[in-house]
């Protein structure tokens, strides 16, 4: 991915395998129907349970870090979804440290067919649609109950702000799935960066330190992922002294860590020694 | 018989203790979620000084602690359930029946070793990050220390008899996946994990304080926070105690209709 030209023939071919893989994990899910829509819900409601508690923080108080309630729901549901987007599309990755010490990575290995691709499929679940849509309906209440001044451009920005979200939670999964040929049993550090970025998102800038907001901006640029465009929607300036026109750099951010993360990913693989079991 | 579940517990620790790596990964996932909880808080308790009976220190306190003792009460699981699932799906759970020990008392020995392990290594490292980082209002008294622990091991045994059930759950449903998920979040919420139970407003409130959830964290809090004094730390432990019993006895209700449930499907 990130090494140089990459062939246009791979790239096509990773897709192709990971929706083949991707199609068969979806019919071997419906085989247990109850179960799917029982996990489907709880995917839905695990997310649901966060906003709720903001719910519950509203009922004490008018505003946090001096927004209203809608103005959350909007940052929630616009985190909630690029997040959900990531989750669903390559959110099995951290099984990888697992395969790595039992040894079944090397399977993938010998197949004719790219090992990311194979192991972003693996264990595709379905049901983790739940919390994109409960991000959606988060996001229309918002957008309904907010009185925002559109604009052409902010209404561009909107499928740009969700789409870039989502590539870059998709980077952190890949990298953070790349450390974990070094480190195999640490895939919590990955949540941390991937369910914490997420749940930090949630909630406006104007509530955390500065060096955190900085570190975020900065360093791992989740702030791309809503902060920055979701706050010039709202027509809000960013805590930090950055140029306005950064709200719109999100898809080149987007692009700069998938490319990252690519080059990660191959030096981790490319260090991989099999368990020799 | 005795000392067979002290080893039991002792392999449970142990069991834990072997996997260094994920428990620094997770010591550094806690103290993430800490910092960012932390500062939601504050900004919440800023608004509203004193909300639910605690001033700003005791907020950021609640919130450490939370971190610690997830992994030790297993709100989000990966205690004991998920392999006793795995043995009743596999089948292998008709040998174990065979052991001569209690099922259900051995798997209780399990969990508390690693629990124990939890609580020395992933309750106290966040809770030290933690402290360094902002006001907390921790007690000097070591008897408060003392009730606490006492309340943490209650709090353990309740969390084990609710994912005992969870766990045997599967022998009707195959598949423990969904019941597993939505037990994580039931626990997650009416433990006061996603925010203090004495924050919930009215009814909801009054409610989430009766249902077993409050024994794992919002109990212990209160007595570290020294809410709970004298009759009232009585009055916790027995509500703790009271439903450890009531759940502890539908386990093994429901274990012997599960056992019965084998002998028909011949293993």
């Amino acid at each position: 991915m990130g090494e140089g030209r990459v062939s246009e023939g791979r790239v096509l071919g990773g897709i192709r395998v990971y929706g083949l893989i991707v199609s068969m994990w979806m019919r071997s899910t419906m085989a247990y129907r109850a179960s799917f829509a029982m996990t489907a819900f709880g995917n839905f409601a695990a997310n649901a349970f966060d906003f709720v508690a903001i719910l519950l923080m509203f009922s004490h108080i008018d505003a946090l870090g001096g927004y209203s309630l809608p103005e959350i729901a909007f940052l929630y549901g616009t985190s909630s979804i690029s997040f959900g987007l990531a989750d669903l599309a390559l959110g099995s990755m951290d099984r990888l440290g697992r395969r790595i010490r039992d040894g079944t990575l090397d399977t993938l290995l010998v197949r004719p067919a790219p090992v990311l691709a194979q192991v972003a499929a693996d264990r595709f679940a379905l049901r983790r649609l739940g919390r994109v849509t409960q991000g959606a309906l988060v996001l229309g209440y918002a957008v309904v109950a907010l009185d925002i001044a559109w604009t052409p451009l902010k209404v561009l920005l909107m499928p740009v702000m969700l789409l870039s979200g989502g590539v870059i939670f998709s980077a952190v999964f890949v990298a953070g799935a790349a450390f974990q040929f070094w480190a195999q049993d640490a895939s919590e550090v990955q949540n941390s960066f991937t369910y914490g970025g997420a749940t930090l998102l949630e909630y406006p800038p104007t509530v955390f330190a500065k060096d955190l907001v900085r570190g975020v901006t900065f360093v791992v640029p989740l702030a791309f992922v809503n902060w920055l465009p979701a706050l010039y929607v709202l027509g809000r300036p960013y805590p930090l002294d950055v140029p306005r026109w950064l709200a719109f750099a999100a898809p080149l951010v987007a692009v700069v860590c998938m490319g990252l993360a690519g080059i990660v990913w191959r030096a981790g693989l490319r260090s991989y020694r099999s368990t020799g079991s | 018989m005795l000392r067979l579940y002290a080893l039991v517990a002792a392999g449970g620790f142990r069991r834990h203790a072997t996997y260094r790596v994920a428990t620094v990964a997770g010591v550094f996932t806690n103290t993430v979620f800490g910092f960012i909880v932390a500062y939601t808080y504050i900004a919440l308790w800023d608004q509203r000084p004193h909300l639910g009976g605690y001033d700003q220190a005791q907020a950021l306190t609640y919130v450490w602690l939370g971190q610690g003792m997830m992994a030790t009460v297993a709100m989000m699981g990966g205690g004991f359930e998920e392999e006793l699932i795995e043995r009743v799906r596999s089948g292998d759970i008709a040998t174990d029946l065979y052991r001569p020990a209690d099922l259900q008392l051995w798997w209780l020995a399990g969990d508390l070793g690693r629990a124990a392990f939890h609580l020395l290594v992933r309750g106290t490292l966040p809770m030290l990050l933690g402290a360094l980082a902002f006001d907390l209002a921790l007690p000097d008294n070591p008897f408060v220390w003392i009730a606490f622990v006492v309340a943490v091991v209650l709090g353990v045994v309740v969390s084990f008899a609710v994912r005992y059930l969870v766990a045997l759950s599967s022998f009707w449903l195959l598949d423990g996946a969904g019941v597993t998920q939505i037990a994580a979040l039931v626990t997650m919420f009416f433990s006061g994990m996603l925010l203090p139970l004495n924050v919930f407003p009215g009814a909801l409130g009054e409610l989430a304080k009766v249902l077993p959830w409050s024994a794992l964290l919002q109990i212990p809090a209160d007595v570290l926070l020294g809410k709970h004094t004298g009759w009232g730390l009585v009055g916790a432990y027995a509500f703790q105690l009271g439903w450890a019993a009531v759940l502890l006895t539908a386990g093994r209700l429901l274990q012997s209709a599960a056992t019965t449930k084998v002998v028909v499907q011949g293993g």
